[in-house]
Order: structure tokens, then C-alpha cells, then sequence
């Protein structure tokens, strides 16, 4: 099941390879097709889920390879090296309540950006090839439980994501897109460096072997002691620590590694900066949840407060920049920034109050961004601009546009009766409660207060008051009297087309009921969380 | 002085031959084979066909035949300790042997030989006698026998070089290659001298055993590696030994530039790994080194510097041949570094790791020739747009040179995974020649990175969209090869297999 989930866009890319590119209705249903039936299977995954399994690793007394569901486990290499014994890699795929959330968080936004992407023309074939090799590599990350196949499926989202930037993106794409393969090229060949140690320092427990399995590596017994990563050598484990944590801190992105994100999101395509914010930016959180701490719990433990202090510094400083922003999307990509501080600042408190927290927050803001970004691809559609200056009185031309913002920009800011505000509200008694985080946590609280201003700010300068003198529309009298909008060179419907509000009434409605009843997710992740906490807390608090 | 040997004893000398000859059976086909093609070429001279390179490249095929029988001998000295046989040799004899049908084959793909010159004869004759020198270097066992081979594959290589005869680049590559190769054999002959003062031996492992009864002056034998380091790393392209590689890449008939990137690099990896591995001691605490100063950090220096100074200079090119230029003396870097752990693990890694730069090195630098047939350009900047007039090509550059940065799921990315492995499976000492190797492969995504960034990411400067199609052969020759270099990203077991199996060196027990 696993497996078809994750290949499925990859065949769907294989049969576009063969349809003629002049097809670009056929290319485009056959990937919304294989999409569709992602999510189908992603609903089903959810449906059968065991929410009483903890996963994470294995449990004393349990098997040793953990409670983890729908695993398939297949030898797929097995070498022998000269004088070293051999080299064992798996396929080795399942998932928990840490990546389940995640599987149907990528399903979904994997479609919608299917549908974003109905309005590209450029080389629609080599589009669709390369976003459907996305969507497998990312799906591929969220389930792999061998270090090496995670690796794999890492690398693989690279090269597609720096075409599709490249070639489908804004002017200034080419620097956009060499800078984010770089940045995350750059954190990745070390991690490469860690795995290989790793897989040096862990003894399977089932055959005796060196293994790259991760549930094995999360278990601290499974450990030699004197291996270059063995809890005998702690100076290497805190560096191995230290470079997966900024490996996984650059995709966050966390200050100050953050640079590349308002670039490629700027020049990116509205699809693909919804699976920028929508699923990307989760892998980095998702991979220190799943590797960079449970490998290194003793170590995460060391450093909370410092990765604390940065989720703050995101939180905040992420909030400032979006605040200056005369870019709609470089404001949005801003409050991105900030809103994966949220997720640091949980992971941060090592409690399960937080640690729900960020992973619900990681489901949260991948369905509202997605959504702001779509929104503001709607308004770059028309205007061909994204300045907020250039519009005003937007919401009585286009109401439903409006309305939909107005939700999207509230969940994004914390409102009561959205999903924002639960995960940041974990997140926040978490964070209090943790000794550690506490005065952290008062700072971060800023942050909620800077988010509002940004988006209540944006919100009243393009939607409220009148035009503009040099706004980016016309106003016309109608023939039944009323002022209508016109777009200089807009065709379409002037509100929201049903394709439109194909893709944003679901994450709307998404928005709304986990705001108000959460525990589809919740209930979901919870048993997880509370085993990876256990796992993480040294034997000495515990 | 000399005495001339009895009767009885040129007796037992030929009957010493006669008996090794079985073990010579490949290198004595090919040689004549060597001949064969001159005959051919004489006999079929103004024909306009391809019989002499489809006769070069079943010539060549037929000699895998003779290499497969020789699994079955025994490892052993042949020829009174100047050649040997074993798994190590045969390995390269495949590797040689393969590398040059490529490089027929992308011979035959290249239009510039058309309207270059008239004649192949000497050049497909001259492709078999560098194959025979390098399967003679990787076989050797003896400082002359050394000797000997390396000079049959430089002079087979000036020739080559220097093909277009008309062509000013072409000529000043070969001169640059001559004037560089001279001096290098000149300084490794002298280091070779040394050696046999300080022995009296000519064979590796009797120079070997002698050093570990007699033991030797440490700076003596600082120097005499030096030297001779200098004729390997000429071969190989390792900084500071490079100076010729860029020019010479450049200037050369591009198959000819495949060649020499790939079987002249290995030739000289197997000759240095033989060398090293058996005639000189290291560490141990019979043999002092000067100020801790051996082989082994001569090597980690070239080594370091040629990973940052290839990658580096690699940024600035604005020729794709000569980018690869640098890029190959990078990977130079990067396969020492498989020869520097000295164990059975690194042996494997580093055999690896030349066979992963087979296929992509190959794989791009043919794909430079059917886009330099089309546009009659290697420039950079002629690579503009044409992502979208050759998909097929593009889509295979873009894949080999992926596969150079060393990204999955490719054969590079094993390639690399295997010789990092093999310097942390030492524990942490080597640890940071594994970052510096990691550090300059970023860079290298930048340089290489700008060749698909050309053909996709920018417009070609012509309005017109015409596609260009290199042709049903080269087509099926390129998906092929690009296959494989996924394909064994995935599923590299058994060219690991292999690569373990050809380890063994004669005379050398590697732990």
C-alpha cells in the first residue's frame, strides 16, 4: 500500500513520458488521476490507522522493529566489503502517528497543486514529469524507515524542485533556484557524512548486522559503545547532532538559514510554492522528529533551549519581515518563516503538549499557507502584480475572493474556531510548562501579536477602502448600474472560477473543522508523540 | 662483464617462456589485432565505410573472450617477474578493453573526424596499442616492464592528440602533452633509479622484501616517491601534475578526451595502487619516516589539492570540454582518497568508484559530441535552449552530470558513498579528508549545474524551434547508458560484487 502511494506519481510520470506533448489535457488528467488516487489510498491509510500503536521505535519488550503500520520490508542490498563485513540496505517502509498526519497532508496538497498547476503552459509535459517525481520523492521521505532510502527519496526532491523553479518560475529564477539546490545540497552531503558513521556505530538487534534501519538507530541499546557514533563518544555525537539539525534547519528554513525561502517562493510558481510551504518545509521538522532526535535524544536534551531560542528568533524575527514586505508573496513566505518557529518552539519544550503541538501545527500550516498561496496566485493571475499598494476595496469586486482570504488570513494568525489556534495554543502550554522553554515562550508570544498586524494590515490595504490611483485594475459602469473591476488582459471570471474554489473550498473547510474538532488529527498522533517523548527524555528525569 | 648464458640455460629460459605464453593470450590478440587493422586499413584504403571501426570494435569484442578464460589460471609472476596475472589485472584488462569499443563507438557519432581528416587507418591501430599499453601497465610488475607500458600509451596518446592535423588546437594539445609527458617519465625514471640503488631489485616484490631485510634511508626514499609520484600523477591528472589535462582535454578529438579521462586515469590508478600497495613499506615501526612524511601524505596532499583546486577552476569555464577538464582532475581527488585508507574496503571502493566514472564520464562527453555535431559548438553558451531541441540528450547530460555531483540515485552517488565509507570505516582520522570531499562536491553542483541551467533554464538566441535529433543509434547508445547509471545507482550489487572480487593484488594480503 505504502509502496503504491509512493510510486504512483512516478508511474503516472512514466505513461505522460509517453503521450505526445501536444496532449496537454491528457497529461494533465492523467496526473490528476494518479493524485486523486493518492488520496484515495491516503484516506484509507487514515481510515485503517491503529491510533493505539506508537511507533517511534521499538518498545521493551516488543518486537524490534517497533509498532510501526502497513510495513513493508524488503532486503533490497546486501553487499560484502572488503574486510568490513557487509553492507545492508532495506526497503524498509511504514509509518506511525508522526508521518501518517504527514502522508495525507502531502496526498492532499499534492492534488491541489495538481490543480494549481491547470493554468501552466509552458513544456506542460516536462512540467507534469518533473512534479509527479516530486510528489513521489516527497511521499518517499515521509515513509521510509531505512536512513538510506530516506536519503534517496531526500536528494531525489532536489533536482526536480530546481527545475520547476527554474524553468516555470519568475524572473529572477535561475539565481532562485541554484540558491535553494545549493542551500539544501549543502545540508544534505553532511548528513550523508552522519549516516555513513550511524550506520558504522548500529548493530541490528534481529541479525546481528550494521543497519541503516532507523528504528533500530532510535533505540539507544542498539548502540556500540565504542563505535565513532556510540554513546561513549560524545563530542561525535554532538557533532552528528549539530549537523543534522542544521541539515534539517536549512529545509525549515530556520534563522539563519532561511535566506533561500523568499527567494524560491518569490520566483517559484504558485504550484509549486504551495508544495513549498505545503510539504517541504514539514520534511525539515518531520526529519528531526524521526532522525536528528530520537538518534540523539541525550543530545536534543543538551540543547532545547538553544533550538527554543531560534524557534523564537523565527517566530519573531520571521513576523518583522513580513511586516515590511510590499510583496504579498514575499509576505506570505515571511509568515511562513514565522509559523515554522511555532514548530521549533513545540519540538523545543520536549513535552508531549508541545511536541503535539508542532506536529499538529506542521498539518495546520501546511493546509493554511497552501491556501495563502494559492490566494495570492489568484490575485497575480489577474493583476499580474503582487504589490499591496496596488490594489484597495478588493472585497466588494470580488466577495467570495474576500471571504475566503479573510478565513485564510485569520487561520494564519491564530483565530479562535481555526485550526491555527489550537496547534499554536499546544505549542504555547507546551512551551510554558517545560522549565526550559518558559521565558522563551513570553518572548514568542510577540510574535502572535507582529502576525496580526502584518495580515489585519494587508488584509484592510488590498480589501477595504477604495481603489488606488495606480492600482493594478480599471473600474467599469456596468450596464446595470454597478461599478465592475476590469483586469487589463484578464479573460476569466473576475471572483473565484470553480477551479479555484475546487482547490481552496476543501483546506477552507479543513481549516474550519479541525479548528473546532481537532481530534481526527490529534487522536492520531497522540499515542506517537507520547512514545517519542518517552524515548527522548533521558533515563535520569524519566 | 656480462657472461653469455650456456646453452643449457637459454633452454630453460625458453622453455620458461613457452610455458608462460598461455598467460599473454589477450595482450598477444590484441596485438595482432593491431596489426590486422593496418593490413585492413591498406587493403580498404579510399573506401568510405565504416569497416575499419566495426572490424575494431568485434576485434575488440573477441578479446573479452580471451580475458574471461584467463578466471580460470592461477594468480602468479609470469615472465621471469615482469608481468603478473591476477584478479586486479583482470579488471582493468575489462575495463581498458570496454573503454575503448566506447570510445570507437562515440568515434563513429563524431562528425568533426569527417571533415578533419582523411584517413583512420593509424587512428583505430593506435586505439588498440594504447589498449594493450594499459593493460600491460596494469598488469606490471617490474620498473621496467612499468616503464615500457606507460611510454606505449603516451605515444599512442601524443598520436592521438594531435589527430587533426589542421587544427592548431589539436597540434598544441599534442605538443603540450609530449613536452609535459617527457619530463614527467623523465623524473619518474630517475625516481626509479633510486629505488634500484637502494635495492638493486627491478621487481615490486623483491624491492619489497629487500626494503624490509635491509631497511632504507627515509629521505632517499622521500625523494625517490616524489619522482616518482610525479609520473603517476601526470597519468592520473592530480594537482600539481595537471597543467596539461585542460589544453590537452580542450584540443583533443573529443573521443579521444573521453578516452583519456577515463582508461588513462584508471591505468595510471591501477599502476599507482600496485606500486604503492606492494614496493614501498609504510608506517610500522621498522620504517622510519622523515618527520612522519611517507607515500601515504604525499597522496593525501595530492589528493586534497586536486579535489579543491579541480572543483574550484571548474567554476569559471566557459568551455564544456575543458570544464570537464577540471572536473576529471577533481575526481582524481576523490579516487585517491579510496587508495589512501590501504585496505581491501578502499581497493573495492576506489575499483568502484572508476567504474561509475566510466559510465558518466563517458556518458557525458558523448553527449558533447552529438551536441557539438549539431551546433559545431562546445561552449557554454551555445548549450542555450537546447534542452527543448534535443529532450533526449538533455534529459542524459543532465543525469550523467548528476551522477558527477554525486547525487542519488545514481551510480556517482555510490560511487562516492563507498570511498567515504571506506575513510570512516577507519574510525575518525580520516574523517576530515571526508569533509573536504563532501565540502567540494557542493561546489562542484555549482559548475556542473550550469550545463542543464543552459539548456533548460535560458532561451537559445535563435527564435526558430528546431529540434534536432542526433539520431536512432546514438539515441538507443544514450538512453542505454543513462539507464545504467540509474540503474546501478539502485541496484549496484553486482559491479560492488565485482569490484570486491578484483581486489586481490598478487603478492599483497590486504586486511
Amino acid at each position: 500500500m505504502l509502496s503504491l502511494i509512493v510510486f504512483l506519481p512516478i508511474l503516472a510520470g512514466l505513461v505522460i513520458l509517453a503521450v505526445p506533448s501536444s496532449q496537454k489535457q491528457i497529461i494533465r488528467i492523467v496526473s490528476l488521476l494518479a493524485a486523486l488516487a493518492q488520496g484515495v489510498l491516503a484516506v484509507l491509510i487514515w481510515r485503517a490507522y491503529d491510533p493505539s500503536l506508537p511507533g517511534i521505535t521499538a518498545s521493551p519488550g516488543g518486537s524490534p522493529l517497533g509498532s510501526f503500520q502497513f510495513v513493508e520490508k524488503l532486503p533490497w542490498i546486501s553487499l560484502k566489503l572488503g574486510g568490513f563485513g557487509s553492507l545492508n540496505i532495506e526497503y524498509f517502509l511504514g509509518v506511525d502517528g508522526i508521518s501518517v498526519t504527514m502522508v495525507i497532508l502531502t496526498a492532499l496538497i499534492s492534488a491541489i497543486g495538481v490543480l494549481s498547476s491547470w493554468t501552466i503552459q509552458k513544456q506542460v509535459k516536462g512540467y507534469f514529469i518533473l512534479y509527479n517525481l516530486l510528489a513521489s520523492a516527497m511521499m518517499g521521505c515521509f515513509v521510509a524507515l531505512d536512513f538510506f532510502l530516506f536519503y534517496v527519496f531526500w536528494e531525489l526532491m532536489l533536482l526536480p524542485m530546481y527545475f520547476l523553479i527554474g524553468i516555470w518560475g519568475g524572473p529572477n529564477r535561475e539565481y532562485a533556484a541554484i540558491k535553494f539546490f545549493l542551500y539544501t545540497l549543502f545540508g544534505s552531503v553532511f548528513m550523508l557524512l552522519v549516516m555513513i558513521g550511524l550506520y558504522f556505530s548500529v548493530i541490528d538487534p534481529v541479525t546481528g548486522n550494521h543497519t541503516f534501519s532507523l528504528v533500530a538507530m532510535a533505540n539507544q541499546a542498539n548502540y556500540i559503545k565504542s563505535a565513532i557514533l556510540g554513546p561513549d563518544n560524545v563530542m561525535w555525537r554532538f557533532i552528528a547532532f549539530a549537523v543534522l539539525f542544521v541539515g534539517f534547519a536549512i529545509k525549515v528554513p530556520m534563522f539563519p538559514f532561511h535566506t533561500w525561502l523568499p527567494d524560491a517562493h518569490v520566483e517559484a510558481p504558485t504550484p509549486i510554492s504551495v508544495i513549498l510551504a505545503g510539504v517541504l518545509l514539514k520534511l525539515g521538522t518531520y526529519g528531526m522528529m524521526r532522525i536528528n532526535f530520537p538518534l540523539f535524544p541525550e543530545v536534543f536534551h543538551a540543547s532545547m533551549y538553544v533550538i527554543g531560542i531560534f524557534g523564537a528568533i523565527n517566530i519573531i524575527y520571521g513576523a518583522f519581515c513580513a511586516l515590511a514586505q510590499q510583496d504579498l508573496k514575499k509576505m506570505v513566505a515571511y509568515s511562513s518563516i514565522s509559523h515554522m518557529g511555532y514548530v521549533l518552539l513545540g519540538l523545543a519544550a520536549g513535552n508531549s503538549e508541545g511536541m503535539v503541538g508542532a506536529l499538529y501545527q506542521m498539518f495546520n500550516h501546511g493546509t493554511i499557507t497552501a491556501m495563502l498561496f494559492l490566494l495570492v496566485g489568484v490575485i497575480y493571475d489577474r493583476a499580474h502584480t503582487r504589490q499591496i499598494d496596488k490594489f484597495g476595496g478588493l472585497s466588494s469586486y470580488m466577495p467570495v475572493y474576500a471571504a475566503i482570504v479573510t478565513v485564510a488570513w485569520f487561520a494564519s494568525l491564530g483565530l479562535p474556531g481555526l485550526s491555527g489556534f489550537i496547534s499554536e495554543a499546544f505549542v504555547f502550554v507546551g512551551a510554558f510548562s517545560s522549565v526550559t522553554t518558559r521565558y522563551i515562550a513570553m518572548v514568542s508570544v510577540l510574535g502572535i501579536v507582529f502576525g496580526a498586524a502584518y495580515l489585519l494590515w494587508s488584509l484592510q490595504r488590498m480589501f477595504l477602502g477604495k481603489r488606488k490611483p495606480d492600482a493594478a485594475y480599471d473600474l467599469e459602469v456596468g450596464a446595470d448600474g454597478h461599478e465592475h473591476i476590469h483586469f487589463h488582459d484578464w479573460k476569466g471570471k473576475i471572483d473565484l472560477d470553480a477551479r479555484e474554489l475546487t482547490m481552496l473550498v476543501p483546506l477552507v473547510v479543513i481549516t474550519i473543522f479541525l479548528g473546532i474538532y481537532p481530534m481526527p488529527i490529534l487522536g492520531m498522533i497522540t499515542t506517537s508523540v507520547n512514545r517519542l517523548v518517552e524515548v527522548l527524555t533521558p533515563l535520569a528525569i524519566r | 662483464m656480462f657472461e653469455l648464458p650456456s646453452g643449457a640455460e637459454i633452454q630453460s629460459i625458453i622453455a620458461t617462456l613457452n610455458a608462460n605464453i598461455g598467460f599473454f593470450i589477450p595482450e598477444i590478440y590484441l596485438s595482432l589485432l593491431f596489426m590486422l587493422l593496418i593490413v585492413i586499413d591498406l587493403v580498404a584504403k579510399g573506401r568510405k565505410n565504416n569497416l575499419l571501426s566495426i572490424s575494431t570494435l568485434i576485434g575488440l569484442a573477441g578479446s573479452i573472450f580471451f580475458i574471461y578464460q584467463q578466471h580460470h589460471l592461477p594468480a602468479g609472476e609470469i615472465f621471469f617477474g615482469m608481468y603478473v596475472l591476477d584478479e586486479f589485472a583482470l579488471f582493468f584488462k575489462y575495463f581498458f578493453v570496454l573503454a575503448g569499443m566506447l570510445a570507437v563507438v562515440i568515434t563513429m557519432a563524431d562528425e568533426q573526424f569527417e571533415s578533419e581528416v582523411k584517413s583512420m587507418g593509424e587512428y583505430y591501430a593506435l586505439i588498440i596499442a594504447m589498449v594493450i599499453g594499459m593493460i600491460m601497465m596494469a598488469s606490471s610488475a617490474d620498473l621496467m616492464m612499468i616503464f615500457l607500458s606507460m611510454e606505449l600509451v603516451s605515444f599512442s596518446a601524443f598520436i592521438l592528440t594531435g589527430y587533426f592535423k589542421r587544427n592548431p588546437r589539436s597540434s598544441e594539445a599534442a605538443l603540450k602533452y609530449l613536452v609535459y609527458g617527457a619530463v614527467s617519465s623523465g623524473l619518474m625514471v630517475y625516481g626509479f633509479s633510486l629505488i634500484y640503488g637502494l635495492t638493486a631489485q627491478t621487481n615490486l616484490i623483491s624491492i619489497s622484501s629487500e626494503f624490509s631485510i635491509h631497511g632504507y634511508d627515509p629521505l632517499l626514499m622521500i625523494l625517490a616517491t616524489l619522482l616518482i609520484l610525479a609520473g603517476f600523477g601526470y597519468k592520473i591528472g592530480a594537482v600539481p601534475f595537471h597543467f596539461w589535462a585542460p589544453d590537452v582535454y580542450e584540443g583533443a578529438p573529443t573521443p579521444i578526451t573521453a578516452y583519456l579521462s577515463v582508461a588513462s586515469k584508471a591505468a595510471g590508478f591501477a599502476l599507482l595502487m600496485r606500486f604503492f600497495y606492494i614496493a614501498v613499506p609504510h608506517g610500522g615501526p621498522v620504517y622510519e619516516d622523515i618527520l612522519g612524511i611517507n607515500w601515504v601524505s604525499l597522496l593525501i596532499l595530492l589528493s586534497v589539492a586536486s579535489m579543491i583546486y579541480g572543483n574550484v577552476v571548474a567554476l569559471w569555464q566557459k568551455n564544456v570540454k575543458r570544464l570537464l577538464a577540471y572536473s576529471s582532475i577533481a575526481h582524481a581527488g576523490y579516487i585517491l582518497l579510496g587508495i589512501i585508507v590501504m585496505d581491501a574496503f578502499g581497493t573495492q571502493a576506489t575499483l568502484f568508484y572508476l567504474l561509475s566514472y566510466f559510465l558518466m564520464n563517458f556518458g557525458a562527453f558523448y553527449v558533447v559530441i552529438l551536441i557539438a555535431n549539431k551546433t559545431g559548438s562546445e561552449n557554454l553558451e551555445d548549450y542555450r535552449g537546447l534542452g527543448k531541441q534535443m529532450p533526449l540528450a538533455g534529459a542524459a547530460l543532465t543525469v550523467f552530470l548528476i551522477s558527477l555531483v554525486g547525487l542519488p540515485p545514481t551510480i556517482g552517488f555510490i560511487g562516492k558513498l563507498m570511498i567515504f565509507s571506506a575513510l570512516l570505516a577507519k574510525g575518525s582520522i580520516y574523517l576530515w579528508l571526508a569533509l573536504i570531499g563532501i565540502m567540494t562536491s557542493v561546489i562542484s553542483l555549482y559548475y556542473y549545474m550550469l550545463i542543464p541551467l543552459n539548456m533548460y533554464l535560458r532561451e537559445s538566441p535563435g527564435s526558430e524551434e528546431k529540434s534536432m535529433n542526433p539520431g536512432l543509434i546514438a539515441n538507443i547508445i544514450m538512453a542505454v547508458m543513462m539507464f545504467l547509471t540509474i540503474y546501478f545507482g539502485l541496484f549496484f550489487q553486482p559491479l560492488s560484487d565485482f569490484a570486491k572480487y578484483s581486489s586481490p593484488m598478487f603478492g599483497l594480503k590486504l586486511n
